[in-house]
């Protein structure tokens, strides 16, 4: 059975681009709205497998869009949301990532113009994974990069952190760095000593330890 | 309550004294002005300056003396003196259409018309002519009362020695009041008036009119400079590579999708530098969220540790919250480049319609707020506000800078606080009951009295003895007219002062 999605964008340009996008790869788009209330109701009435939704939405043209995946998710706990903006925060993503259940995305727009890359990101979200934009990990990093464990890490561990934190599997990072799969899992065994993070081999409780020591390490 | 009041009225009668004898030493500043003016018309000018100096100075004394003496602040308000001539690129100094090898003539026609079209000046003069009568009288006659009273006995007359103290007495007791008397003259003829203040409010907001101006004109400038060399740039290359996919397509496919992949790469580059620009104009954070959370933001991207108060019921109107947001992130980029802290502690709250904000830091402090071009960018952007830093770095820290913009929260109630309800009451009854005593009672009897009509009716007057009517009828019309310039002035009165004290604070800080 094909996943089950609701979109919010207010620009019908880009609504359309995603309702076909995802068509194309086997979703199946059961609302398509252009605005915070009716994004709410779409989120509770039809309970989709996974949702993408942008920041900024009519009609105030504020972050309605964030507030109410974060509202659809209080009331439906883990309800899978992979929200879009033009602009990335960590602060927003700290917001996400709060309830600590996971099931979240937070990518630029421009994301989307790799189209495989970004249906992979929606797939993963809606199997209780995490998609953090690579800006967002480099911002967070970039922050605590002065703090003790983490600049103990070497170049090669960091990379593999930051693959890491965006919610990818070992699988995905050794294919992106080109290295082996045990070669990343050595590494990931690694960042965890040094960081003193209890392991785990299930891939999302994994970027969930990541995500909340970054988190917790800005203080 | 005062604990001795023989030592006050001693002090009290010294001040008097002094005050009276340079009052009377006057007259020798007013004789050498007439020897200058006489000077003048001569044609020997150059008395001019140094004699306004004279003035002047006397004038500060004063000034200062009302201020500490009689508790009356007088500040000063004198136009900005003209600043220092410089020489043209041929190195002579223009005055009008005359060229000059030394500044010295210039700059002497400069002072003379500054000090020439300043209302002050001849409000000074004026002050200081007057001065020998007003200020010697009030200041010297109850000390001559004292001096008669005690006197008048020994001399001529012993058995009035009694009605002598009295006066005496009296004197000494009118001293105080006398010397107030005085202080409030002093001020309405010295103390800048409502127009001054006013206008030298209006040429500090000419000047931030100007920076403003300035400064916004730089930044779309900037904005057009990163527009066209930027994302504009990129989308002319993406247009011009999508031009040659499009032939190459058929011929050579391979390269065809080589080019969409780099013309993808420039399209999210593009987009990336216009994120970058929007955030330089106004971060989507502070659009989306408002200044506390722009702040947080702003704390959670920066590499130290920021700890972010806010304490704020209403949000600020946008540009104000714009500048505050901006001023805070420069000072923050300062901390982070100078000060070699590790923490900073920001902290943005409201109080009635200011909007504060300080930002600490733990760093070595030392900082030259004249040195550096950010905290001169930071107060032209608050000045547009009305809006000032206060910078405090010391060598060894910390460094604190705070910004307060006032008048940045709207408050919801209304900016006049309520009449006292005494006035109201007064006012009602003013505007309800002013009529009896005016036109029945007051003017119609006037009439009726003229014409000499036997008819009594219910005017009151009528019924009194002859003698008695036309006090009443006077004193009826007399009792009208100030119940209704009573409830016509009291409203008034209460709104002029209050929007004098909302234009006091910001206009006195701009004498300066």
């Amino acid at each position: 059975m094909s996943p089950r999605v609701v979109i919010a964008e207010d620009l019908y340009l880009l609504r359309d681009g995603l309702v076909h996008l995802l068509q194309a790869h086997g979703f199946e788009v059961v609302a398509a709205v252009e605005s915070g209330p009716e994004l709410l109701t779409a989120l509770t009435v039809q309970r989709p497998d996974v949702a993408v939704v942008d920041v900024r939405l009519p009609p105030t043209f504020t972050d309605e869009g964030l507030q109410a995946a974060l509202a659809a998710r209080r009331a439906v706990p883990g309800l899978p949301v992979l929200v879009l903006s033009q602009h990335v925060e960590q602060l927003y993503a700290r917001e996400l990532l709060a309830d600590g259940s996971g099931a979240v995305g937070y990518l630029l727009k421009d994301r989307v113009f790799n189209a495989e890359q970004f249906v992979d990101a929606v797939r993963r979200v809606a199997s209780g994974g995490t998609a953090m934009d690579p800006e967002v990990i480099a911002k967070l990093l970039a922050s605590t990069a002065r703090h003790e464990p983490l600049g103990a890490l070497t170049p090669r561990e960091r990379e593999v952190l930051e693959l890491m934190a965006e919610g990818r599997s070992n699988a995905a990072i050794s294919q992106r760095l080109f290295l082996s799969e045990s070669a990343v899992g050595k590494h990931t065994a690694g960042i965890f000593t040094k960081l003193d993070l209890a392991p785990s081999d299930d891939d999302n409780r994994r970027v969930m330890a990541v995500l909340a020591y970054l988190n917790a390490a800005r203080g | 309550m005062r604990r001795l009041p023989l030592r006050q009225h001693v002090v009290t009668a010294g001040r008097a004294l002094a005050l009276g004898t340079m009052a009377v030493a006057d007259t020798v500043l007013i004789a050498l002005i007439a020897v200058s003016t006489l000077f003048m018309f001569v044609g020997v000018i150059v008395a001019f300056p140094p004699t306004v100096k004279l003035v002047r100075w006397r004038t500060k004394l004063a000034r200062r003396l009302t201020g500490r003496w009689l508790g009356a602040e007088v500040p000063a308000s004198y136009l900005p003196p003209p600043p220092p001539v410089r020489p043209q690129a041929d190195g002579w100094y223009r005055h009008e259409r005359q060229l000059y090898k030394t500044p010295w003539w210039p700059e002497w026609n400069n002072r003379a018309k500054w000090m020439i079209t300043d209302p002050a000046t001849w409000r000074d003069g004026f002050w200081l002519l007057v001065n020998p009568f007003v200020g010697g009288i009030l200041a010297l006659l109850p000390l001559a009362m004292v001096g008669y009273g005690l006197a008048m006995p020994w001399y001529w007359m012993p058995q009035v020695a009694p009605l002598g103290l009295v006066v005496a007495a009296a004197g000494l007791a009118a001293t105080p009041w006398l010397l107030r008397f005085y202080g409030w003259w002093t001020r309405l003829l010295l103390a800048p008036t409502t127009r001054s203040l006013l206008a030298s409010k209006v040429r500090r907001l000419d000047q931030v009119r100007q920076d403003t101006a300035d400064s916004q004109a730089a930044e779309l400038r900037r904005i057009e400079r990163d527009l066209h060399d930027g994302a504009q740039a990129r989308l002319v290359a993406i247009g011009m590579t999508l031009g040659a996919v499009e032939e190459l397509m058929e011929k050579d496919p391979a390269a065809a999708r080589a080019l969409l992949a780099k013309s993808r790469e420039a399209s999210s580059t593009a987009l990336t530098e216009l994120r970058d620009l929007v955030r330089g104009i106004h971060p989507p954070v502070l659009a989306e969220r408002g200044l506390g959370d722009a702040v947080r933001a702003l704390a959670l991207d920066s590499p130290l540790k920021v700890t972010v108060t806010v304490d704020l019921k209403t949000r600020p109107e946008a540009p104000v919250e714009s500048a505050a947001y901006f001023s805070i992130s420069e000072l923050l980029t300062n901390a982070v480049r100078h000060s070699g802290a590790e923490r900073v502690w920001i902290d943005i709250s409201g109080r009635g319609k200011t909007l504060r904000v300080t930002v600490t830091d733990d760093g070595s402090g030392g900082a030259d707020p004249s040195r550096g071009s950010g905290l001169r960018g930071i107060e032209r952007r608050l000045a547009a506000f009305d809006g000032v830093l206060a910078f405090n770095s010391p060598p060894g820290g910390p460094t604190t800078a705070t910004l307060d913009l006032p008048y940045a929260l709207v408050t919801p109630e209304s900016d006049t606080p309520r009449m006292p309800r005494w006035k109201w009451v007064i006012v009602s009854f003013g505007w309800g009951l002013g009529w009896l005593p005016l036109f029945p009672q007051g003017l119609v009897t006037m009439v009726l009295k003229l014409v000499g009509t036997p008819e009594r009716s219910w005017f009151l007057a009528l019924y009194l003895p002859e003698p008695l009517q036309w006090p009443l009828i006077v004193f009826n019309i007399l009792l009208g007219l100030t119940l209704y310039s009573l409830a016509f002035a009291l409203p008034l009165v209460h709104s002029q002062k209050h929007r004098m004290a909302q234009l006091a604070p910001g206009s006195l800080r701009l004498d300066e």
